[in-house]
């Protein structure tokens, strides 16, 4: 920008850092707060924001390492924090793999076939995506009951179960990659055509190497809703060491049983891996929203 | 044999999974679900149609996804709509055919005649002796004992019969008692008996007998049960409800009960102006400090503005699960950080998670924690697009920052950005997790009759009234997401449009 430079122009770039600087600190505060927290012996906050005792037994117990405590007693970790987080990395991965796989193989069909209703069916998956799976629990957990009956590991309180629940979330996806295959030039299928491949051949051999990148973002896009997704799981799974994190973790703060410093410990350490992951995902998965958002 | 092997895989793999489906679709036929096993069925024939014929070939990509999406989209809304018509609730769970089986199956104990028993090992399996207080003694034949109701004959031990074992000790029969108390044992006067005790079995009888009329008759007492098609309970002559109840369908009572029930009415409107309320404000202030940043972080004379970018990422970064219970421990109110040091630096410790009103504001002040930094990158893409000669201009006119602002960025992005914003509104009118992590909609509205918080939105309402109250009452549930549903629809259909209309005017 061309702008003419003057003192008061000067002022307003520190004015903005100095600004910036506060409010990113008002924003951090939490996480700087827990780490603080998850270092100080005991469970309630009472006294110093920074710790003068650095205990590292609630760290111990997120670890599920028992220790000896101050009255001598041995102190066993009741909360499987790394199962729950193995329990959520298994479910969202390999919900968002099933997800992938059928989301990618209908966005093909959509962006390459001809086909009866293909606007129409289109339109209503995606009205139908708009519905917030809260609204259905009831009707999701009457399906996994009954489907528990026949086949116990696809029923309630399965992972089998939970996987199958958000494979059905897959309209969103399909959109994505649909515009990204709209931006690659037909021809150079059809050149594999004319030289022999079958419609599955060119999608196998030729689109899908090429369409890599947004495959990625939507299977990270997947394992994130995975990971973060709270209702259906606090429906359908129940025991203790079956639970997602997302689901687990609430019970470090019952009210009757509130135990702070572990939660800060276990908050930490599975919050940890799954926000860096986030972090350097953002930038593919900014540029894949707004390829599937703009085209249509 | 390779190129054998992938030309027959296809035809093996098929097979398989008919016969399996085929096999899954025989066990749902045979526990009584007809319709399911039909459907099941019809859904098998139709994916061996789409996976042979190369008519449905471009159907082949489509299949397995739509089925997903029928199963775990389509079926739950359907299976929730038609919840809401009927009673389906923690004291109406059974059909009315295991209700009556219920009933039927209940038994009691006729006083006297009780017989001693023994067990007898037989091989690994056991035979019962039965000796009345007569004298007479009946013998049954081996039995495996597991833990399945079954029913015997005893007969005399005839000269022919094969001595039995010595009788089994205390400990096996306490092992076996549970198996045992399944036993029923026919005798040949037509009495039936089973175990009462560790020493005897005593003559029991069927405590309802179903009468031609389709009402239970009470063997013990006298009483006469009939079933209530309307309100799903077995009532007695004195109009006292039996449990269990059964499912039974009640039109649109539930819909009736939500528009003029005043005592769900009257907490359910509150609830609606919150959630609109909730939703509208974190969408304002959310809007509001993101597209402040995105102006900051999009200004070129600024430093270090991709660190900045990151810090201010973190937020939105963060698993939402773990940051709500995160400030959820910061903002509690004996032992929280955010008391520890208002109270240090104001003196003031506020009852965040009992006072409605501060409730509200904290839920407000979280929400919008989490939502700026998506803000911010949607107004920061739609900044980029804004030709910088406009800024030059302005420049040259002598206009400042804050002109700039209200004169250029925002009329420029409010109309790319009211689609998003919708989007972002129905979110969080559906936005579940926060209110039911931070405050469970809590703290609640005092003398209702179903409990309602004075921070729940409808879907934490929703999920209270199915989920967590006593009451379990899932069909007013199913009947309450149905209503939900349809605003859901409308908000989603306006947004459809305004989107349509942008995007016709930007060609």
């Amino acid at each position: 920008m061309a702008v003419v430079l003057d003192k008061s122009h000067r002022w307003r770039v520190a004015a903005a850092h100095v600004g910036l600087i506060c409010f990113i600190a008002l924003t951090l505060a939490p996480f700087l707060m827990l780490l603080s927290i998850s270092l100080r012996p005991g469970n309630f906050a009472t006294g110093e924001l920074i710790p003068t005792v650095i205990s590292l037994d609630h760290w111990k117990l997120a670890l599920g390492i028992s220790y000896q405590g101050a009255d001598g007693q041995l102190i066993e970790p009741d909360f499987p924090v790394l199962g729950w987080l193995w329990n959520s990395v298994k479910v969202a991965g390999l919900s968002a793999l099933i997800a992938l796989l059928l989301s990618t193989t209908c966005a093909y069909a959509f962006a390459r076939m001809k086909f009866a209703f293909k606007p129409q069916l289109m339109t209503s998956l995606l009205l139908l995506q708009m519905f917030p799976s809260v609204l259905v629990l009831v009707g999701i957990y009457a399906i996994f009951d009954r489907i528990g009956t026949y086949v116990p590991g696809l029923g309630i309180n399965s992972h089998g179960g939970l996987i199958l629940a958000y494979t059905g979330g897959i309209a969103l996806h399909i959109w994505t990659i649909k515009g990204y295959f709209e931006t690659i030039p037909t021809e150079i299928e059809e050149a594999a055509k004319v030289d022999g491949a079958s419609p599955f051949q060119a999608f196998r051999y030729v689109l899908l190497p090429m369409s890599l990148p947004i495959l990625m973002v939507v299977f990270i896009l997947a394992f994130i809703n995975g990971i973060n997704e709270y209702p259906i799981a606090s429906i359908l799974v129940q025991s203790q060491d079956q639970l997602t994190l997302a689901v687990g973790s609430k019970q470090f703060l019952y009210p009757q049983h509130y135990r702070w410093g572990d939660f800060a410990a276990a908050a930490i350490l599975s919050g940890l891996p799954i926000t860096v992951v986030f972090l350097m995902a953002q930038r593919w998965m900014i540029s894949g929203l707004t390829a599937g958002g703009v085209k249509g | 044999m390779g190129r054998l092997f992938k030309k027959a895989a296809p035809a093996v793999l098929m097979s398989l999974v008919v016969l399996a489906g085929l096999y899954l679709s025989l066990q749902v036929y045979l526990s009584g679900q007809s319709l399911a096993a039909f459907c099941l069925v019809g859904l098998l024939g139709l994916a061996v149609y789409v996976y042979t014929s190369t008519k449905a070939y471009n159907y082949r990509y489509l299949f397995p996804g739509l089925i997903a999406v029928l199963l775990f989209v389509i079926l739950p809304i359907a299976i929730n709509f038609s919840i809401g018509f009927t009673n389906y609730s923690s004291k109406h769970l059974l059909s009315f055919e295991r209700s009556t089986q219920y009933f039927l199956d209940q038994t009691y104990t006729v006083e006297g005649g009780s017989l001693a028993f023994t067990l007898h090992p037989d091989g690994a399996a056991y035979r019962i002796r039965l000796e009345a207080e007569d004298g007479k003694v009946f013998v049954t034949p081996a039995l495996a004992l597991q833990n399945k109701a079954v029913e015997v004959e005893a007969l005399l031990p005839t000269p022919a019969d094969a001595p039995l074992a010595e009788a089994a000790d205390t400990r096996t029969l306490i092992q076996n008692l549970k198996a045992l108390k399944l036993v029923t044992v026919k005798l040949p006067d037509g009495l039936s008996v089973s175990a009462a005790g560790l020493r005897e079995f005593a003559p029991v009888r069927k405590q309802y007998l179903k009468q031609p009329d389709g009402s239970l008759l009470d063997q013990e007492s006298g009483d006469v049960l009939r079933p209530d098609m309307e309100q799903g309970f077995y009532k007695n002559q004195a109009g006292e409800e039996m449990q269990p109840g059964f499912t039974t369908v009640i039109g649109f009572d539930h819909y009736v009960r939500i528009f003029s029930d005043r005592a769900l009415s009257e907490p359910l409107v509150q609830i609606f102006i919150w959630t609109v309320l909730f939703a509208g404000l974190t969408v304002v202030f959310a809007f509001s400090v993101g597209v402040v940043l995105a102006v900051l972080m999009s200004w070129e004379a600024l430093a270090g503005r991709a660190i900045y970018r990151v810090l201010l990422f973190i937020p939105y970064a963060v698993p939402g699960f773990i940051s709500i219970l995160v400030f959820k421990g910061l903002f509690n109110e004996n032992s929280g950080e955010i008391n520890l040091v208002l109270g240090q630096l104001f003196g003031l410790t506020p009852n965040w998670f009992t006072d409605p009103f501060l409730a509200k504001t904290m839920l407000l002040i979280v929400n919008t924690w989490l939502g700026f930094p998506y803000m911010m990158l949607l107004c920061m893409g739609l900044i980029k697009a804004i030709p910088s000669d406009l800024y030059e201009a302005s420049a040259i006119a002598g206009a400042g920052p804050l002109t700039n602002f209200f004169k250029i960025t925002l009329p420029l992005i409010a109309k790319p950005m009211t689609p998003l914003l919708i989007s972002a509104f129905a979110f969080n009118f559906n936005n579940f997790v926060i209110v039911a992590l931070l405050t469970g909609g809590r703290p609640d509205f005092l003398g209702t009759k179903i409990p309602a918080g004075t921070t729940d939105v409808l879907v934490s309402y929703t999920y209270r009234i199915a989920f967590e109250d006593s009451g379990q009452d899932f069909g007013l549930a199913s009947a309450l997401s149905t209503v939900i549903f349809l605003m859901v629809v409308l908000l989603s259909l306006v947004n459809m449009r305004i989107s349509k209309t942008t995007a016709n005017e930007q060609g």
